[in-house]
This record gives C-alpha cells, sequence and structure tokens, in this order.
C-alpha cells in the first residue's frame, strides 16, 4: 500500500535489463505499484531492498488465512472503516464452539447445524466458516479426541481452543495438516505457545484483558519472528468490545500501529446467554469490526440472517450485484401464468420476486442481463431496451413454456412497449406496474386468456 | 508500549430535536460522535425505539400474531402496551386505513385515532400516512390542524408534497420526517426545500428510506454513515438532522421474515427467524446512525433496547 511507482524505482537497480519482461526498469516499477506483477521477477534486487519493499507494500491490516483446500478462508486485508470509502473485502467468518465437556449427544447437534447451513444468495455461497473446539475440560487426551472427531465430520477450518501449551499440542497433532487457528497466546502462555505456532507455522490469536496488552503481546508474538496473527481483546462487555474493535481497526489503518494491523476475533458466545441477544451481537461485530464471529450454536434461523448481512456490508458498493439473467419460476407456474421481464440488479429481482410472491399468483419472471442495473438506470443507460429484451426472450424459451404470448413490462418503460412489440411480434406487450408494490393488485387483475 | 486511543473531534454535531410537547416531550439526536464513540464526545440522548401501531391490520404473520394478541384491533391498546409493557420510547402510528388503494377512510376518521392514542401514552407520537402523495398531505393538514400544539412527529414529506405537508406542520407547530429515496444529495435537497418554506431546522428528521436485511439494506446502511459523517466532520447544516429508520414494515414484509417452515424448512424457526430478520436490519442502522428506530415485533425492541443500553456503557 502507499507506494508509488518512483519509490519503487528509486530502489531498483536501474539496468534496464528487461530480464523482469518489461522494457525499462521504471516500467517494471509502475506495475509493481499497480499490483500488477511481483518483486520477484528482478532477479538483481538486494535482499535488503526486497524487505524493505515488501514491508512497506504491505497491507496495513495483515490477511491471514486459516484451514486448508475449498474450505478455507482469509479474514483482514480491509483497508477503511467505512464501507462506502471503498469496499470492505474479506467478510465475517462465523464459527460455531463446541467443547470436551460437552455430551456427544451435543457436538454432534452442533455439527450437524454447521455442516447443514448452507445458503445460495444472488450466486454467492454464504455458510458455516469455522469451528472452534475448546479445550475446557484440561485434560490433553480428551481434547484430542474431540478435534479427532470434529475433523472426521466436517472439513470447515478449525479454531483449537486452549491456553495449556501441552493441551495444545495435543489438538495440533490430531488437527494434522489442516492449518487450524490457535487460540490463544496469553500473557501467561505467549512464550511457549508462540514458540509452538512458529515451529508448526500456523496462525496464532492472541488474547488480552485491555488494548495496552493486546499491543505488548502482539508486539512480542512478532519479535519472535511470527506474521498470522489475530487480536482477541477481551472485554467480553459488548459495549468496551465495540470500542476495542473500532480502536483497533483505526490504529491500524490510520496510525499505521502495526501491533494492531492484524484480523480480529469476537466471542458473542461468552457475552450472553440469550441467544436472541447473542445473534444480535453477532451483528453488531459483522458490521463493526469483527473478522472472526464466534457463536455458541448455528440454527437455520439466525445463520441465515447473519450471513445475509455479512454478503450486504461486504458488497461492494461500486458494483452492483447481479443475478443470473433467465427466466426464474416463482411459486409453481405454468403454461397459463402470467410473464414478466425486469433487470439483474439484485435487488430489482429480489423486490419483484417478493412482490409476485406475496400476490401468491404463480408466474414467470425474466431477469435480462443489464450489467447488474436497475430499471431506469438500465433503460437510461441503453440497455434494458426492445433489442436486448426481445433477444432474451427468444433464446429463453419461454415461447414453449407458456400457451399464451402476453409479456408484462415494467410501467417506468411504457414508452419501448411500440418498438418492443415490432421485436418481438408474436407477443403482445402489457404495461405492467410503475412500483413493484402495485405488482399484487395488478395480477390479481391480470388475465392471460 | 502503551496504546494511545487514536480519538477523533468533530467539528459539527447533530441537531438535537424535540419530539411531543409537555410531559410527554423527549428529544433526540444532539450527537458530536459517530455512533456510540463516546470515548471521543457525546451522545446527550440515547437513540429512541419507537413500536409501531397500526391502525388497521390484515392478515398478519403468526409471529406478530402471537405478540399482539388482542391488542391488534385496538390502536390505542396497542400503542399503551407497548409503551407500558414492551418499553417503547415512542408510538410511531401507522394510517394504514388511509391507503387509497385499501380501505381508503377520511382523513378525519384517522385523526381520531391519532388523537386517542396521542392522550392514552405519555410518549411522542409520530405519525406516518401510507406513502401516498395526495392523501399523506390531506392527513397531514387534518392530524397537524387537530392536533395543534402536541409536536407530533408527521411524515413522510416528499419531494412532491412537501409544502402540503411542511405548511400546517409550521402552521400547528409539528415536526416532520422528510423521505427521500437512499441518496445523501436528495435528503439535504428535501431539508433546504422545507426549510426555504419556513420550517425551523429544529424541526426536522431525515427518513432515508430504509432498505431491510438482503433487500437494500446496505445501501441505507452506508447512505446513514455518510450522512452522519458529512453533518459531524463536514458540518454539513443540511445533514445536522436526527435520522429515523423505519424497519417494521420493510423487515416484516420480506419473504425471510414471514414464511413458515413448512415453506422454507432450510431457513429454520420462522419466528425467530423473523425476529432476527427485524433485529439485524435494526442492529445495523442503529451502528450506521439511526437515532429513531421503527420497530414491530417486542422481542426486536427489547433486544436493540438492550444493545442500546450495553453500547452506552
Amino acid at each position: 500500500m502507499g507506494l508509488s511507482g518512483l519509490d519503487i524505482f528509486k530502489k531498483l537497480p536501474k539496468t534496464n535489463c528487461k530480464e523482469c519482461g518489461f522494457p525499462t526498469c521504471l516500467a517494471f516499477a509502475m506495475k509493481l505499484a499497480a499490483g500488477q506483477t511481483a518483486l520477484d521477477e528482478c532477479p538483481y534486487v538486494t535482499d535488503e531492498v526486497r524487505a524493505e519493499l515488501a514491508e512497506a507494500s504491505a497491507p496495513p491490516i495483515r490477511g491471514v488465512t486459516v484451514g486448508v483446500g475449498d474450505e478455507a478462508f482469509k479474514v483482514g486485508e480491509e483497508l477503511v472503516l467505512f464501507r462506502h470509502e471503498k469496499t470492505f473485502f474479506n467478510p465475517a467468518v462465523l464459527g460455531v464452539l463446541v467443547s470436551d465437556d460437552m455430551d456427544d449427544a451435543k457436538v454432534d447437534e452442533l455439527l450437524k447445524q454447521a455442516n447443514e447451513c448452507e445458503h445460495e444468495r444472488v450466486g454467492v455461497i454464504l455458510k458455516v466458516g469455522a469451528i472452534a473446539v475448546k479445550a475446557a475440560s484440561g485434560d490433553a487426551g480428551k481434547f484430542k479426541a474431540l478435534v479427532e472427531k470434529v475433523k472426521g465430520a466436517t472439513a470447515k477450518p478449525l479454531i483449537l481452543m486452549a491456553e495449556d501449551v501441552e493441551v495444545m499440542k495435543a489438538g495440533v497433532e490430531a488437527a494434522g495438516d489442516s492449518r487450524p487457528l490457535l487460540y490463544a497466546a496469553t500473557e501467561a502462555n505467549a512464550d511457549a505457545m508462540g514458540a509452538l505456532a512458529k515451529e508448526k507455522e500456523l496462525p496464532l490469536a492472541v488474547k488480552a484483558e485491555d488494548l495496552d496488552k493486546l499491543a505488548e503481546l502482539s508486539e512480542k508474538l512478532t519479535g519472535m519472528g511470527l506474521k498470522d496473527l489475530v487480536l482477541d481483546p477481551a472485554p467480553r462487555k459488548p459495549g468496551e468490545t465495540f470500542k476495542d474493535l473500532v480502536a483497533i481497526r483505526r490504529a491500524a489503518l490510520n496510525q499505521k500501529f502495526a501491533a494492531f494491523g492484524f484480523p480480529t476475533i469476537t466471542f458473542p458466545c461468552e457475552e450472553t446467554d440469550d441467544e436472541l441477544y447473542e445473534t444480535a451481537l453477532a451483528a453488531m461485530y459483522i458490521c463493526k469490526y469483527g473478522g472472526i464471529v464466534v457463536l455458541s450454536h448455528a440454527e437455520q434461523w439466525r445463520m441465515y440472517p447473519l450471513l445475509v448481512l455479512g454478503l450486504n456490508i461486504y458488497t461492494d458498493p461500486q458494483r452492483p450485484m447481479a443475478v443470473d439473467s433467465k427466466f426464474y419460476e416463482i411459486g409453481a407456474p405454468d403454461e397459463n401464468s402470467p410473464v414478466l421481464v425486469t433487470t439483474n440488479f439484485s435487488l430489482t429481482y429480489f423486490i419483484v420476486s417478493g412482490e409476485i410472491e406475496g400476490s401468491k399468483i404463480p408466474a414467470w419472471l425474466g431477469v435480462v442481463d443489464v450489467d447488474g442495473q436497475s430499471v431506469l438506470t438500465a433503460w437510461a443507460a441503453g440497455k434494458f431496451v426492445p433489442e436486448t429484451i426481445a433477444k432474451f426472450i427468444n433464446t429463453s424459451g419461454i415461447a414453449d413454456k407458456v400457451k399464451h404470448r402476453k409479456l408484462i413490462i415494467p410501467g417506468y418503460v411504457a414508452q419501448i412497449s411500440g418498438e418492443l412489440e415490432e421485436e418481438l411480434p408474436d407477443w403482445e406487450i402489457v404495461i405492467g406496474t410503475r412500483e413493484a408494490a402495485d405488482i399484487p393488485a395488478f395480477l390479481r387483475q391480470f388475465s392471460t386468456t | 508500549m502503551a496504546f494511545n486511543l487514536p480519538t477523533e473531534t468533530a467539528k459539527g454535531k447533530v441537531r438535537e430535536v424535540e419530539l411531543g410537547a409537555g410531559d410527554k416531550a423527549r428529544k433526540v439526536g444532539g450527537e458530536n460522535v459517530l455512533p456510540f464513540h463516546l470515548w471521543e464526545g457525546e451522545m446527550p440522548n440515547r437513540p429512541i425505539v419507537a413500536a409501531e401501531v397500526s391502525d388497521e391490520v390484515g392478515e398478519l404473520v403468526p409471529a406478530l400474531e402471537k405478540a399482539l394478541g388482542e391488542v391488534k384491533n385496538d390502536p390505542v391498546a396497542w400503542a399503551k402496551k407497548a409503551v407500558e409493557e414492551w418499553g417503547a420510547d415512542a408510538i410511531f402510528l401507522l394510517l394504514t386505513s388511509t391507503d387509497p388503494k385499501a380501505t381508503d377512510a377520511p382523513a378525519e376518521q384517522a385523526a381520531e385515532t391519532v388523537l386517542k392514542v396521542e392522550e392514552a401514552v405519555n410518549v411522542p407520537v409520530i405519525v406516518y400516512g401510507t406513502e401516498d402523495l395526495d392523501k399523506d398531505a390531506e392527513i397531514a393538514r387534518v392530524v397537524a390542524t387537530k392536533a395543534e400544539g402536541k409536536n407530533l412527529l408527521i411524515g413522510p414529506a416528499k419531494e412532491e408534497n412537501f409544502k402540503k405537508v411542511g405548511a400546517p406542520a409550521i402552521g400547528y407547530k409539528q415536526t416532520v420526517a422528510g423521505m427521500t429515496p437512499i441518496d445523501v444529495n436528495l435528503a439535504k435537497q428535501l431539508n433546504i426545500l422545507l426549510t426555504n418554506l419556513g420550517m425551523e431546522a429544529e424541526k426536522l428528521v431525515i427518513d432515508p428510506t430504509t432498505g431491510a436485511l438482503g433487500y437494500g439494506l446496505e445501501y441505507t446502511y452506508s447512505v446513514m454513515e455518510r450522512l452522519k459523517i458529512a453533518g459531524l466532520f463536514q458540518d454539513d447544516s443540511m445533514t445536522q438532522m436526527p435520522m429515523l429508520a423505519n424497519i417494521g414494515t420493510q423487515a416484516w414484509k420480506t419473504k425471510e421474515a414471514k414464511s413458515s417452515e413448512e415453506e422454507y424448512p432450510e431457513w429454520g424457526d420462522p419466528e425467530k427467524r423473523g425476529i432476527m430478520w427485524e433485529t439485524i436490519t435494526a442492529v445495523a442502522l442503529l451502528l450506521a446512525g439511526a437515532d429513531i428506530l421503527v420497530l414491530r415485533h417486542p422481542e426486536s425492541i427489547r433486544l436493540v433496547k438492550q444493545l442500546i443500553a450495553d453500547l452506552s456503557g
């Protein structure tokens, strides 16, 4: 971050040897600054400069990867305090906690909840991201057995929770090469826990009772050579946790305070026994700077809304979410059901499909690809126009699915109906409502025959 | 190494707006910090939770039916219950009956209900129409006149009817909520229009339009954050009104909140799911800067009030 092409150029050999694949060192430096090539392409840069540049170009909040394979997740690498300033990058990960003092049935139930929770929304798969496995008993054997059990039941990344290093070692052994997050280094165990994480090359969470101590511990561990840390400010009181998370994010971004340049972990499950309030707290941490959010349970009624919140908050404000362009079946439409078209802006789709569903009248909803814009915007941009709509209708196969030939278009584009009828001579173009909220009333009086 | 808590001091502050009159008055706004950043400034008035009460209900989602019970057809009893049992800080009376597309009850009749509800509770009352431009203007005129001096918060005033909603509010000492479609500049513009009309800026509340969780929440969230930041850090006078988030209606309209477990077994318990759909929308907008949160379900009211208390230290 922050280094210009010229800053980088000053540190290069300036020999224009071309071995990097670029004609000059300056061209190479510009590409580097834009993140389009890697410093390793230059064979002559000194180790000293390499380290310097790597540090200067490191993101202010480090990205930390936990787990391996398809289920691995990355948190961190955030660049802003407010999503409208750019975007939030790596969505908060929701985890569920199992403990070695729970009976088997409880553990099985929680793992089942976590595994079953998977939803698709606007083409994104939403799911529980991690299992936190806690050594509550203090018994290394029990902990190891639980880690083995969890690892056998799910491929989700693990967070191993033990403060006794000997117990942690047993868990690490059981976790094998699944790259778990070790939780946590504390003031009492930092030397040994840090050494273990370093030896196994594993990410390590740091837990301290206040921000001063957290900064001290973080510096101590980075001093030991650890790079992948996750911060847990642990007041376990919602108001204070909120304050700490804001402080950590601000210090990392605005003050470049290196000790806090890491993602965070929060435990709403340890802040209340009220399942609804726990869920509300998780929502707060998704919005305000929680990297990993650990819950006591993973029932669908709480996970689905929390996952949708993460999707909403982490959506790139500059890139509207789009749904797939195709005909959607709302309810169970048949050959006599109404046919409507709209655009593929996700919000437009959700609102229109929601209103149709609410009307209880099954219908075919055609979604035209207009680069994720709303009806009026897409029309003004020349994207939601007769030619595009006709092409969509003709290639969609809808003509084989319905007997009638009536096509309902949004009221806001009433002016295109004549031209659209010319493009689609077999179809009668019907002007629908301007507002989605009026769709149910419209459909109730609409007939395809 | 000791950590120095990074603090930021704002140049501006949100206007303090009084809702209700006499013993029932309650102030909102007045903060000179981002939501709950109490270590670097003040929130003299905590955000308030208003319970939505409707003067006409159709078919209710079972979760709401259960929570409301007998009072669903009696807005006065409903409002009293919301204040006395659920702890609502204000009543948001939605005049559903006046919708010209449905019952189309006369404004005079709706105004009677407003007066009865206002009389029955000891908290401020917010009165909203159904977003029909003409009917809402008529309601504003009749309600503002009949409730002279009660300082109701009347809305929504929109760009197309702000004169007709604003003028009676000025004449009969009411406060107005101006509603614009999720846009910082439009919200500002409507405040300029309303103040040019003669409304005091201290009698205005911004309703930036609420998108529920999964239905545009992120747009409302960012517009609220931007309005709050503009008011505090750019000292932009026309964004310094307290903000209202009208959450209940929007959240409970989504299929995720209202569908049964038979329809969507993969979404889990419908009652808790509905409550969380509303509460999570509210939590996000509370953190984005809402000063008034309008909610339907008593559990949502409880949870949001608890969070406000916890964040207030």
